[in-house]
C-alpha cells in the first residue's frame, strides 16, 4: 500500500513598520539593548489600551492581495487567550474568526495551485533567555506586527511545500514588508504535516504540528523524517494523533512537544478594546493598495521571458530580487541605441556574476559595446590560440577525450584569458571541437 | 471662610476668580477635612498633600502616575504606575489636582463598596450602611465634602449607583466619550470613566473637560463633547414600565413617582414606553461582563507585577471563573454568542424607545443604601441591585443620576438615560430638575 502526505504551511512575519501594532513603540527591536523599546501598551500595564497601526494593515492587505485573496467584508482582532512570561497581557492580540483577507491562491512553479485560507494580522510576544537558573524577559518585540499565512493542505510533497515558502519569501522582499530573514526570526514557519493512503478522498483525522523550524532546509529534513515517521508509525499498526513535535536539528528527529491532551484552550472571542473593521470603510486604502501594487516576481518573471526572449533559468536568477531585476531593465535601457540587446545583458550579468551593488548598468553596455568592437572573429587567428591553449592545459585535452564534455570549460577559459575575453565564444567553440576530435 | 467644602465646583472656581480665597486656603481646608472624616467614612485609600489646584478625588482604578494605584486590590497593594491616564492629563490641563485616590470594590467588581481589600467605605448618611460601589469612595467623598468633585468608573452603575445611594450627582457618559486609556480595564467594551458631582452643571464641565479622542482608545474618536447649547429644556420623558416591576422598594417607588410628577409640573411631557428585554440583561451582563473580565485580568499572574493570584477576592475569582467557563471550547456559542445577541436586543430596545421620547426616567437603584454585610453572602441578590443600570452599559447609552429626595432618611437617585451620543438632553433635563428641587442643598450630618 502507498502512502501519500497531506501538508499544510503556517508562515509567520514579522513586518518592518516602523513602530509596533499597537503603540508607538519603535519596531526595529533587533540588537538593541533590552526592554528600551517598550511603553505601558506592550508591557500590558493596567489600564493600557492597543491602537491600531494602519501601517501594519496596509502591508497586511498588500500581501492578501498580492495572494490573490479577497479583504473579508468585516473583520476584527480577536484575543487569544493563554498565560506565558513572554505574555504581557495575558493574551494574544489576533484573529480567527475574522480574519482581513480570505481565499486566496499561489501557483508554484510546477503549476500546482495552492489555496491560502487566510492571511491575518496579530502581534508578537516578548522574548526569554534562559541563562544558568534564571530567565530574563526583553519585551522590545512585544507588539512588534506579525502576519500570519495559512494555507489548505494541499502539498503532496516537500519540494513544493520549499518552493512555496521561498515564493512567499521573495515577495515578502518585493512587497517591502519585511526582510524575511528566516535567521533573525523575521519569517517563521510551522508545517501540519499528516499522511493517507494515495487515492483516499477525505483529509486524514489527525494532523502533526511541526514547530521551532528555522530554515528553509531544516523545514525539508523534518518534513521528510515526519513523513516517515508516520508512514511507519501506520504501517507498525499505531493510531496517529493531534500533537505538536519540535524539530532536533542535532539529533535529526521531530519529537513530541505537546499532546492533544495537553492542548490549550485559547477561548478566542473579539478583542473588546478594538472596533470592527469593515471593508465598505477600508475600500479606499485597498483600492490604493491595488493601484500601487509593484509587479509580483512571478509577474515580472513572465514579461521577461516574453519581452526579452530569456530562458526560464534566466528569468529565475534575474527575478530572485527586485534589484537584480531593476538592475537588469536599467542595463537593458541603456543598452538600447549601442545595438546590446536583453540576452546578451542578461548572459553578461550571470555569466559574469556581476556585483549590482558596485557596478553601474551604463558599466555593464560599456563592457558589452568594448568587447563588440575589440571581439575576435577572424577563425585563423582563434585557431591559433586555441592550440595555444590545448597546449598550456594538457590534461583538460585528456580529460575530453576519455569523454569528459565539462573540460572544454577549462580550454575555453584558457582562451578567453589569452585574448583578454575578446574571442567569440560560438565560434571558438567549434573550432575547439573540431581540433580536439581529430588532435 | 468655614464653608469652602460645600460649594460646588463652579461656585469654587467663581470665588477663586474673585479670589474669595486662595488655592493653598481650599486645599488646606479640604486636607483638614478628611484628616478628620476619613478614618470614619474610609473613603481615601491615599491621600495627597497638596497647596494648588482644585482637588478632586480618583477612584482607584485610575492610573496616576507616581501615585499608588490598587484597584482596591491586595494583587496591587504596592503598584505605583509609571503613565497617567488620559482623563488625569486632561484634569492637569484646567488646573485640577490630586488631593487622594478613592476606594471602591477590587478592581471596580461590586455593588456596594465591600468587596475592597481594604475595606468597606461607610455611606455619610448613615454609617451603618453601605455606600454603594463601585466607585464607593467617590461618591461618599463628594458627598461628605472630602473633595470638589471626583471621577468614578461606570460597568454596570459603578457611578450612578452610589451617586444614587450617597444623594449626589453621578454622570456616566456614552461609551466612547471619554477616553478609557489608563482606567484599569473591568469589562472593556462596558467601562467608562465619568464625574461624580455636587451638581448637575458641575458634571456637564468636567465631563466637557475629560471627553474627546486622544490617539490611545480607538473606541473613542468623537474629538470632544458637543457644548451644552439649550439650558433648562424640557423634553418628551419616557417610563418604561418594566423599571417599576417587582423588587422595587415601594417607598423608593413614591419617591421616585414623585420626581417624575415634579418633572411633569415642570412642562415635561410624560409616556409610558417598554423596553421588553430588559428581564435578560443581567444574563446577558453577567455572561459578558466575567468573560471580559476573565481576560483582563489574565495579566495579573504574579511575574512581572502584583502579587500571587491567590490575592484575588472572592468575587474576581468568581467572575474569573464564570468568565473562563463561559468562553471555552464548546460553551462559546452557547453563553457568549447568545449573550452578544441579547445585547444586540437590548441595543434595540433602546432605540425603539428613542423614537418615542428625548430621554429615559426611572429608578436608580432598587433600594436605598442597605446595611453593611446585608449581601455580601449572597452575589445574586447583591448582582440584582444593579438591575436599572445595567442596561444602559449593555448599549453603550449615558445616563445620569440626580438626587430626588429621601426614603427614611437615606437619599434616592432619579436615573435620566438618553440617546448614544446624547449627554445634553439629560444634562438639560437633570439641571431643570435640580433647580426646581432643593435636595442639592441636603447635606448628611457627619
Amino acid at each position: 500500500m502507498n502512502y501519500e502526505p497531506v501538508i499544510g504551511l503556517e508562515v509567520h512575519v514579522e513586518l518592518n513598520t516602523k513602530s509596533k501594532m499597537f503603540c508607538r513603540c519603535s519596531a526595529d527591536y533587533f540588537g538593541k539593548e533590552p526592554n528600551t523599546h517598550t511603553c505601558p501598551v506592550c508591557l500590558g500595564l493596567p489600564g493600557a489600551l492597543p491602537y491600531i497601526n494602519k501601517a501594519a494593515i496596509e502591508a497586511c492587505m498588500k500581501i492578501g492581495l498580492a495572494l490573490n485573496c479577497s479583504i473579508n467584508e468585516v473583520s476584527r482582532f480577536e484575543r487569544k487567550n493563554y498565560f506565558y512570561p513572554d505574555l504581557a497581557k495575558g493574551y494574544q492580540i489576533s484573529q480567527y474568526r475574522w480574519p482581513l483577507c480570505i481565499n486566496g491562491y499561489l501557483i508554484l512553479d510546477n503549476g500546482q495551485k495552492i489555496r491560502i485560507n487566510r492571511v491575518h494580522q496579530e502581534e508578537d510576544t516578548g522574548k526569554l533567555t534562559h541563562r544558568d537558573s534564571e530567565t530574563l524577559i526583553d519585551f522590545n518585540r512585544s507588539g512588534v506586527p506579525l502576519v500570519e499565512i495559512v494555507t489548505e493542505p494541499d502539498f503532496r510533497d516537500v519540494q513544493s511545500v520549499r518552493d512555496y515558502a521561498k515564493k512567499l519569501q521573495q515577495l515578502f522582499r518585493y512587497l517591502g514588508v519585511s526582510n524575511a530573514d528566516m535567521e533573525r526570526g523575521d519569517m517563521r514557519l510551522e508545517a501540519n504535516v499528516s499522511v493517507r493512503l494515495v487515492g483516499q478522498e477525505e483529509l486524514p483525522n489527525y494532523r502533526v504540528e511541526l514547530k521551532n523550524i528555522n530554515s528553509f532546509r531544516f523545514m525539508a529534513v523534518a518534513i521528510e523524517y515526519e513523513i516517515k515517521r508516520q508512514i511507519g508509525a501506520i504501517k507498525a499498526g499505531e493510531k496517529l494523533s493531534q500533537e505538536t513535535r519540535g524539530w532536533n536539528a542535532d539529533k535529526k528527529c521531530t519529537y513530541l512537544q505537546r499532546s492533544k491532551e495537553e492542548a490549550n484552550d485559547y477561548r478566542y472571542f473579539p478583542e473588546p478594546d478594538l472596533p470592527e473593521m469593515k471593508v465598505d470603510r477600508l475600500q479606499a486604502t485597498v483600492d490604493s493598495i491595488k493601484a500601487k501594487m509593484p509587479e509580483l516576481p512571478w509577474e515580472k518573471k513572465e514579461r521577461f521571458q516574453k519581452e526579452f526572449k530569456l530562458s526560464i533559468s534566466q528569468t529565475a536568477i534575474l527575478t530572485e530580487s527586485k534589484e537584480l531585476a531593476d538592475f537588469f531593465e536599467d542595463t537593458v535601457k541603456h543598452g538600447q541605441g549601442h545595438d546590446v540587446n536583453g540576452v546578451q545583458v542578461a548572459n553578461h550579468i550571470i555569466n559574469k556574476k556581476i556585483n549590482i551593488k558596485e557596478v553601474l548598468p551604463t558599466q555593464v553596455i560599456e563592457e558589452l559595446r568594448g568587447k563588440k568592437v575589440g571581439i575576435i572573429e577572424d577563425e585563423r587567428e582563434l585557431e591559433k590560440l586555441a592550440k595555444q591553449a590545448m597546449e598550456e592545459n594538457q590534461k583538460s585535452v585528456e580529460d575530453y577525450k576519455s569523454g569528459k564534455v565539462v573540460a572544454l570549460q577549462a580550454i575555453i577559459g584558457g582562451v578567453m584569458k589569452l585574448s583578454s575575453g575578446k574571442a567569440d565564444t560560438s565560434k571558438l567553440k567549434s573550432i575547439l571541437e573540431r581540433l580536439l576530435t581529430y588532435a | 471662610m468655614s464653608d469652602i467644602t460645600k460649594l460646588t465646583l463652579i461656585e469654587t472656581i467663581e470665588a477663586l476668580e474673585k479670589k474669595e480665597f486662595s488655592e493653598e486656603e481650599l486645599n488646606k481646608a479640604y486636607f483638614e477635612r478628611i484628616t478628620k472624616l476619613n478614618p470614619k467614612l474610609n473613603a481615601y485609600l491615599e491621600i495627597e498633600k497638596n497647596s494648588c489646584g482644585i482637588p478632586a478625588a480618583i477612584k482607584d482604578v485610575i492610573s496616576t502616575k507616581g501615585i499608588k494605584t490598587t484597584a482596591g486590590s491586595k494583587i496591587l497593594s504596592n503598584y505605583i504606575p509609571q503613565y497617567n491616564a488620559t482623563v488625569i492629563d486632561k484634569l492637569s490641563e484646567q488646573n485640577i489636582s490630586i488631593i487622594g485616590k478613592t476606594n471602591c470594590d477590587e478592581f471596580a467588581m461590586g455593588g456596594s463598596g465591600e468587596n475592597s481589600a481594604y475595606g468597606p467605605t461607610k455611606n455619610p448618611w448613615d454609617l451603618n450602611k453601605i455606600t454603594g460601589g463601585s466607585s464607593s469612595g467617590s461618591a461618599a467623598a463628594v458627598a461628605a465634602d472630602l473633595c470638589v468633585f471626583s471621577l468614578g468608573s461606570d460597568t454596570g452603575g459603578s457611578i450612578r449607583q452610589p451617586a444614587s445611594l450617597c444623594g449626589v450627582v453621578g454622570l456616566k457618559p456614552t461609551y466612547g466619550r471619554v477616553s478609557r486609556y489608563g482606567l484599569f480595564h473591568m469589562a472593556s467594551s462596558f467601562d467608562s470613566i465619568g464625574p461624580i458631582t455636587k451638581s448637575v452643571e458641575d458634571a456637564a464641565l468636567v465631563l466637557d473637560w475629560i471627553s474627546g479622542a486622544d490617539g490611545h482608545d480607538s473606541n473613542c474618536f468623537l474629538k470632544a463633547s458637543p457644548r451644552r447649547a439649550a439650558r433648562g429644556r424640557l423634553a418628551k420623558i419616557g417610563v418604561p414600565k418594566e423599571y417599576f416591576a417587582e423588587g422595587l422598594d415601594p417607598k423608593v417607588k413614591i419617591v421616585i413617582e414623585q420626581a417624575i410628577k415634579k418633572l411633569e409640573e415642570l412642562g415635561a411631557e410624560i409616556i409610558e414606553i417598554s423596553l421588553p428585554h430588559s428581564q435578560y440583561a443581567l444574563a446577558a451582563y453577567y455572561i459578558i461582563v466575567p468573560s471580559e473580565v476573565s481576560s483582563n485580568m489574565g495579566r495579573f499572574d504574579g511575574i512581572r507585577f502584583g502579587s500571587e493570584r491567590g490575592d484575588f477576592g472572592p468575587e474576581v475569582q468568581r467572575r474569573i471563573m464564570l468568565g473562563t467557563y463561559a468562553l471555552s471550547a464548546g460553551y462559546y456559542d452557547e453563553y457568549y454568542v447568545k449573550a452578544a445577541k441579547v445585547r444586540t436586543l437590548i441595543k434595540q430596545d433602546f432605540e425603539k424607545a428613542f423614537t418615542e421620547c428625548d430621554v429615559i426616567v426611572g429608578p436608580v437603584s432598587p433600594t436605598t443604601a442597605w446595611n453593611l454585610g446585608e449581601k455580601i453572602d449572597d452575589p445574586l441578590k447583591m448582582y440584582l441591585s444593579d438591575i436599572c443600570t445595567i442596561s444602559a452599559n449593555l448599549a453603550g447609552i449615558p445616563g445620569l443620576s440626580v438626587p430626588c429626595g429621601f426614603s427614611d432618611g437615606l437619599p434616592v437617585g432619579l436615573q435620566i438615560l438618553g440617546k448614544q451620543w446624547d449627554e445634553e438632553t439629560i444634562l438639560d433635563v437633570g439641571e431643570a430638575y435640580e433647580q426646581a428641587t432643593d435636595w442639592k442643598k441636603e447635606k448628611p450630618k457627619i
